[in-house]
């Protein structure tokens, strides 16, 4: 149950992150959550939106580098030791996990961690073979607006 | 003309290049009667020239041969700059058929002049430059250099014209415009700086035009210093042979030495421009093969004859034969100019060697700049190099490779450590003539 990330490539100075936010804004186009990886040189902002499609091409049209890539989403159970669970089910697979961030869906009530694996379809098996569920896109952007 | 098909191994011959493939003796039996000429006419008509040979105690007569040449003095940017505008010429303004000025980075501009000779002097060279590229009738050249007081755009318009090609007088900038031309136009060649041409290849493929489809296949690129991996990344990404033009508008503008199909170093029409190498620290003259700063005189200029001019240019010559049968010396790519050299922590750096280093890299990033800055007496060397899409990765770690990738690259290079920052596509400011690469902030 693969998500589709977009990556966008910024330069580390002032205003280099409102850019592409304002351009999204202008077409309308709807972010699910975003995570911005930052170095003193430069920052990687990745995004999941359910159009990401239009997204890459508005972004690209101004100029804007971007990569999309395969994440997986996992909704994190509400109870102690939760997250600790999932983590442990990744090493025991001997999962490369490249990066990962949790974000919530609002009026859901819902943690969910978008992870970055180097292999996403093998992480998918692993996960659903120790009983993990990853979140479709289309259950993820469900509760979206526009 | 058939002795010189044989000649020649270009699928075209044509009879303008008959007198690139003249025997050397005939070569220089010419240079010598023409050099005679020149320095008479610089003596009699250009006080500056006149009063440094008798500070040398020279005549005219002093030249018999051609190795003679070494007893004249040099002439240099700032002696144009001294006389300013006027004062080296060598008729009257009513011969003086063309004026053309170069762009003057530090105070006022160099003016050149042209007789009638003069200006079909120019358009004989350049017509012998496209056609040592295989440039022919029926070709559709889009002159993409700069028209008005730069040589470029108005040198390589009477050349191609004069060939039979087709021309389209496009000059630089509007690179849509640049674009669709060449897209209806069945554009088939193209001349402009190789930085400019870089700039049309990225704003084509955003444009989703793909350049292979195109007609075009060939493009004469000079006007400033580039480097082979930069030739070979030109042709990779456009499908297209890039030829590498030289010329100065001291000597006559572009056309003074052109690449033949072969593409390996310039070949200078030495029946017009006389060259040597010398060393720029003591002026010796060097032999063929020795690295130097070329120094050229022109042999047939009217208005403005150039005795023992010195370029800048670090090359060499060759004597070596070319494939093609061509007699002209060969000199080697230009890839830096003395006065581009800039001194960073007492190290001597030509932004060329920079250049080389970061298309070492894989993934190779053309578009790039040099920052230098000074914090607290120590100086910096920033290199910038913008981000393409094949080498972004979304991964933090990949692309800190990268950038130490590059640093490491330039560090082997030039023995020094430059902070190497990635920037977004086009951060980095376009030229539609020459590229600016070094930005030098420090306050000395």
């Amino acid at each position: 149950m693969k998500v589709k990330q977009l990556s966008v490539f910024l330069e580390n100075k002032p205003g280099t992150l409102s850019r592409p936010v304002q351009i999204l804004a202008q077409g309308r186009v709807n972010i699910l959550t975003l995570c911005l990886a930052d170095t003193s040189n430069f920052g990687i902002l990745r995004l999941i939106l359910r159009d990401w499609e239009t997204a890459k091409s508005l972004l690209e049209a101004q100029g804007f580098i971007v990569k999309e890539t395969d994440i997986l989403v996992v909704e994190v159970p509400n109870k102690p030791g939760g997250l600790a669970d999932i983590l442990e089910v990744i090493t025991q697979a001997g999962l490369n996990v490249e990066y990962m961030y949790g974000f919530t869906v609002k009026n859901e009530n819902r943690a969910l961690l978008a992870f970055r694996f180097a292999d996403p379809d093998a992480a998918g098996v692993a996960l659903a073979k120790a009983g993990i569920n990853t979140v479709k896109a289309s259950q993820l952007f469900q509760a979206m607006v526009g | 003309m058939s002795n010189h098909q044989s000649l020649s191994s270009s699928p075209r011959f044509h009879p303008v290049s008959a007198p690139d493939f003249l025997p050397g003796e005939q070569l220089r039996s010419l240079q010598l009667h023409r050099l005679k000429s020149m320095v008479q006419l610089a003596y009699d008509h250009v006080p500056l020239f006149r009063s440094r040979m008798e500070e040398r105690s020279l005549t005219p007569a002093a030249v018999r041969t051609l190795s003679d040449i070494e007893l004249l003095p040099f002439t240099v940017k700032s002696d144009l700059r001294d006389t300013y505008p006027f004062g080296l010429f060598a008729r009257p303004m009513k011969d003086i058929v063309r004026l053309h000025a170069s762009s003057g980075t530090t105070g006022k501009p160099i003016v050149v002049a042209y007789t009638k000779n003069d200006l079909q002097v120019w358009t004989n060279v350049m017509t012998r430059s496209f056609a040592a590229c295989g440039v022919h009738e029926g070709d559709i050249v889009q002159n993409a250099y700069g028209y008005g007081l730069f040589t470029g755009g108005l040198g390589a318009h009477y050349g191609a014209e004069a060939l039979g090609a087709t021309v389209i007088p496009i000059s630089g900038g509007n690179t849509q415009r640049q674009l669709m031309v060449m897209k209806d136009f069945g554009v088939t060649a193209i001349c402009c700086t190789p930085s400019y041409f870089l700039h049309l290849l990225d704003q084509a493929a955003e444009s989703g035009v793909d350049l292979e489809k195109l007609a075009l296949r060939a493009g004469i690129f000079g006007a400033e210093p580039w480097t082979e991996s930069m030739r070979q990344r030109i042709q990779a990404l456009s499908g297209i042979k890039a030829y590498d033009i030289y010329g100065l508008s001291e000597i006559v503008g572009p056309g003074v030495a052109m690449e033949c199909h072969c593409q390996c170093g310039p070949h200078i029409f030495e029946d017009y421009f006389y060259p040597e190498i010398i060393d720029p620290q003591t002026g010796k003259v060097l032999q063929d093969e020795e690295e130097g700063e070329l120094v050229l005189t022109t042999l047939s200029k009217e208005a403005m004859p150039m005795l023992r001019y010195r370029t800048r240019d670090i090359t060499a010559l060759t004597r070596q034969q070319c494939e093609c049968g061509r007699s002209l010396r060969r000199i080697k790519r230009i890839s830096r100019r003395s006065d581009d050299m800039f001194i960073i922590r007492g190290v001597n750096v030509y932004p060329s060697q920079i250049e080389s280093a970061l298309l070492k890299v894989e993934g190779a990033l053309p578009h790039y700049q040099i920052v230098l800055s000074r914090e607290r007496d120590l100086d910096i060397m920033e290199v910038q190099v913008e981000v393409t899409p094949e080498v972004f990765s979304d991964t933090v770690g990949a692309l800190e490779r990268l950038q130490g990738q590059l640093s490491k690259s330039i560090e082997i290079t030039v023995g020094l450590h430059a902070n190497v920052r990635l920037v977004q596509p086009r951060a980095i400011q376009r030229s539609e003539g020459k590229a600016k690469r070094v930005i030098d902030q420090r306050k000395l």
